[in-house]
């Protein structure tokens, strides 16, 4: 948390003059499930970039590539991970139940604090 | 050119409003405000004005409306009563937090229930507290010249704080009466152009306004509004004078009559203060050393300047046009305060609370006297007999 | 150009709505805002209700915004952002500020719409201002606690219509919102759902460029007073939308039309099984509730596919 500011400091109103300063706050803290990206399996579709809540999903969008995730806010919410089409393909196609950790994924959820 | 017009106390608020020519209205009829609607959407019909009129749907509508127009940059104005005003109270607090420079007409109508129409101060006495500056008009040329002043007030960049001119339902909000409108050019110019500070429509910096505000910033917020009301003090008081100059009318925190060498006077708002100055001028013809002093300026109260004028009198008399119920010997708010501020500065004198008029209740010069004859009493004895009289209720 | 709505070329804006808000962990709601500001090449001034997207994305001196937003109260958004739009207008016309084709946006959960703020949203439709709303719905008051609203639907346990061992949560249908709104005969009303995001960013650049008026009502899932893991906020939305208990459909000049249709229409059991605050209706003596939540979504989606003309 910044310094508090005393009330001759700040904007009058409770206006607030720095757009989209929340980035500041870090929300990664209440993951309890990561999302690991497999790249190699990855076709760039973007939806995970579409739905992700927290805009945590990292793109280059110049090159049209999706890159990996933002940890600093995202929240875990595993949504990348249920809408990823390669992800549902590599259920389809397993014929059994696959974890949510499963190798074989394009976005993994992996618990916090175990290694990918 | 100025110009003398027969006009009612609405009619007068709304040429105020046709030459301050706002850039958005919003507001919904009530008795007894209607007609400065109605004049006024007539002015937007006959493309007299170029402001946006929005009718809305209810007076909470309304200041939400007024809210947003004023956060886009729009110079804003509204007008109500009593119930509407009521309906509008979660947002009339937001406009003042928000620091919205909102000028809002209030003919003060008495509040439900049960519902009645007529002239009494319980409406504005509630929003006392809401942040609002207040001030208070005698007659339709008040009522006018203050609107005027208003914009200047709300808008200065030291205070930012919504603004609202009372009148007297019916009593001065209908009665014809000789106003002298100013040339709309010279209105114009004493009003200016509004600047805002900022614009929620400059989509380049974009700006958020009306956060959640906990514990560690709402409190400073607060504060800061406390800083705009004392910065009012000075900023009411240096537009008055350059209006005075401009219009050659006098306005300050509040009007002396007679009172310089008084013995007792009457503390009293708005219309009632028109007829005590009638009762003044008979007393004073039998000699007896009687004023008036008419506070203008209620938000922010001129504590300090109240006892001062009042500090050399024998005994004073508060006339309250509302109940504070529940309070110290159930007065009237204008006591309350009134009585405070004496106390503050040092001014032990006799004061005494006469409630009077509620829900348009008729005020007679004949009671209004016998006001003053009781304060002349108390003035000889020293003694106060009863705190708060309730004026000419039936028994 | 209006950017393509395919996501590539949609990322390539910049995101107006940033990171580090505190909306809980795989809430629709910011799905929401992010795919209907994605949609909007234009600037956007924004109004918000009280609720839960007001209250996260804006806590100070934090805000998640990088467009203006204003939040006034709880029932007057629509009042709020008329002002704006009304300012917007009347300074333009005045020739006080340039002219940007600004697009205005209210966003209010379904207690600030269908309750508390009806009133204010029914006037600024009758006046006609050229804004559009949207009401994030997620069937509840979710930001003080999950408490029923005119959304909820029949049976659904909230704390202030609990399942109990007597009265088995909500007692009554929700309302048809989106079709009181339509009933104003403004330009464009539709009804989307974000699991079908191309549908809904198709809806919202026909609401904001239709000249008037705007509506559009938006299923959006919350975790914690559905009770669903995080995780499945799409798929109970879609099984909403193909239950054809929230269908997709638009109003636009009074024409009603069906904008998706369910290859098989599903059981609305399908949807209810998978959320906690419809767990009690699975007890043998609450299934009549079932049949009757069945019973009422059938009865208005014929009658929707009679509007639309598909039937
Ligand atoms: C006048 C008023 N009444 C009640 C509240 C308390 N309140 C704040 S948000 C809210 C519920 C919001 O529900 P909804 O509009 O559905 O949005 P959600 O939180 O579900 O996103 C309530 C009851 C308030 N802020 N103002
Ligand atoms: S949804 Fe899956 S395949 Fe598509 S970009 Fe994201 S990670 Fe890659
Ligand atoms: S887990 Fe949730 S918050 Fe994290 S990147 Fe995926 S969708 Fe976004
Ligand atoms: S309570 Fe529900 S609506 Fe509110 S932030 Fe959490 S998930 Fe979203």
């Amino acid at each position: 948390m910044a310094q508090l500011k005393g009330w001759r400091e700040i904007p009058i109103g409770g206006v607030i003059l720095e757009a989209g300063n929340a980035v500041e706050y870090k929300t990664g803290g209440w993951r309890a499930f990561r999302p690991v990206f497999g790249q190699a399996q990855c076709i760039h579709c973007f939806q995970c970039w579409l739905f992700c809540p927290d805009s945590s999903i990292l793109v280059d969008a110049e090159n049209e590539k999706m890159v990996g995730f933002d940890l600093d806010h995202c929240k875990g919410c595993g949504i990348c991970a249920s809408v990823c089409p390669v992800n549902a393909k590599v259920i389809r196609q397993a014929g059994e139940k696959v974890n949510r950790d499963d190798p074989r994924l394009c976005i993994r959820m992996v618990e916090e604090g175990k290694a990918p | 050119m100025s110009k003398y017009e027969a006009l009612t106390g609405d009619q007068a608020v709304a040429t105020a409003m046709r030459q301050i020519n706002p850039d958005v209205v919003a507001a919904y009829p009530i008795t007894p405000q209607t007609e400065t609607v109605e004049f006024f959407a007539e002015y937007v019909a006959n493309g007299e004005v170029t402001t946006d009129f929005i009718c809305v749907e209810s007076e909470h509508s309304a200041m939400s409306a007024c809210v947003g127009a004023s956060a886009a940059g729009a110079r804003v104005m509204t007008a109500t009563s009593a119930n509407g005003l009521a309906l509008m109270w979660e947002v009339v607090y937001i406009a003042a937090s928000l620091r919205c420079p909102i000028v809002m007409s209030l003919v003060n109508r008495a509040l439900s229930g049960p519902i009645n129409i007529h002239c009494d101060h319980s409406d504005v006495m509630g929003m006392r507290d809401s942040g609002w500056i207040i001030l208070f008009s005698e007659n339709g040329q008040e009522a006018y010249d203050n609107i005027i002043q208003a914009v200047r007030i709300a808008e200065h960049p030291d205070v930012l704080l919504p603004v609202a001119v009372c009148q007297d339902g019916f009593i001065t909000s209908h009665a014809m009466e000789r106003v002298e409108v100013y040339d709309d050019a010279d209105v114009k110019a004493f009003v200016g152009t509004y600047r805002p500070k900022w614009s929620i429509l400059d989509v380049d910096n974009p700006k958020t306004y009306g956060p959640l505000d906990f514990y560690d910033y709402y409190y400073e917020h607060k504060r800061q509004q406390v800083e705009a009301m004392e910065h009012a003090r000075r900023v009411i008081l240096e537009v008055a004078d350059e209006f005075n100059r401009k219009f050659r009318r006098n306005y300050g925190l509040f009007e002396a009559y007679r009172l310089d060498d008084a013995d007792v006077a009457v503390v009293v708002t708005n219309s009632t203060a028109g007829t005590a100055k009638v009762v003044v001028d008979g007393l004073r013809a039998q000699g007896l050393k009687v004023g008036l002093l008419k506070p203008r300026v209620f938000r922010p109260f001129p504590a300090k300047e109240l006892a001062q004028a009042l500090r050399h009198l024998k005994a004073v008399a508060v006339m309250d046009r509302s109940i504070a119920f529940g309070s110290m010997n159930n007065a009237g708010p204008l006591f309350l305060e009134l009585t405070a501020a004496l106390a503050i500065h040092g001014v032990h004198i006799p004061v005494a609370d006469y409630i009077f008029g509620l829900g348009g209740r008729d005020i007679k010069p004949s009671e209004v006297e016998s006001v003053y004859r009781d304060m002349l009493r108390v003035a000889e004895t020293g003694r106060v007999e009863r705190l708060v009289t309730y004026l000419s209720v039936r028994e | 150009m209006a950017t393509k709505l395919i996501p590539k070329e949609l990322a390539k804006k910049p995101d107006r709505l940033s990171p580090g808000h505190r909306l809980c962990a795989g809430c629709a709601a910011p799905i929401i805002v992010r795919q209907i500001l994605a949609a909007i090449d234009e600037p956007v001034v924004v109004a918000n209700a009280t609720g839960c997207l007001e209250v996260a994305t804006t806590i100070y001196p934090y805000t998640a915004w990088r467009v203006p937003w204003i939040h006034n109260a709880f029932e007057n958004v629509a009042a709020t952002i008329a002002g704006v739009e009304t300012a917007y207008r009347s300074l333009v016309r005045q020739g006080k500020i340039p002219e940007r084709d600004i697009k205005f946006i209210a966003f209010g959960g379904d207690g600030g719409t269908y309750d508390i703020g009806l009133q204010a949203l029914s006037g600024a439709l009758e006046r006609g201002h050229q804004f559009l709303y949207v009401c994030y719905n997620n069937e509840a008051y979710m930001n003080t606690g999950i408490q029923r609203s005119g959304a909820t639907p029949l049976g659904a346990h909230t704390t202030t219509s609990p399942a109990g061992s007597v009265i088995p949560g909500k007692q009554q249908m929700r309302k048809d919102l989106t079709a009181i709104v339509a009933a104003h005969d403004i330009p464009y009303v539709a009804q989307a759902a974000p699991s079908q995001w191309k549908d809904l960013m198709e809806k919202t650049r026909k609401a904001v460029n239709c000249g008037g008026p705007a509506f559009l009502n938006v299923l959006s899932s919350c975790n914690r007073g559905w009770r669903h893991e995080t995780y499945e906020t799409l798929e109970l939305t879609q099984l909403a939308v193909d239950t054809c208990y929230w269908p997709l459909y638009e109003v636009e000049n009074g024409v009603w039309r069906l904008t998706y249709k369910p290859k098989e229409k599903l059981p609305v059991e399908e949807w209810l099984k998978r959320q906690g605050r419809f767990r009690h209706l699975f007890r043998p003596e609450n299934r009549h509730l079932i049949d009757e939540l069945q019973a009422e979504v059938d009865r208005r989606w014929e009658r929707l596919l009679a509007l639309c003309g598909e039937k």
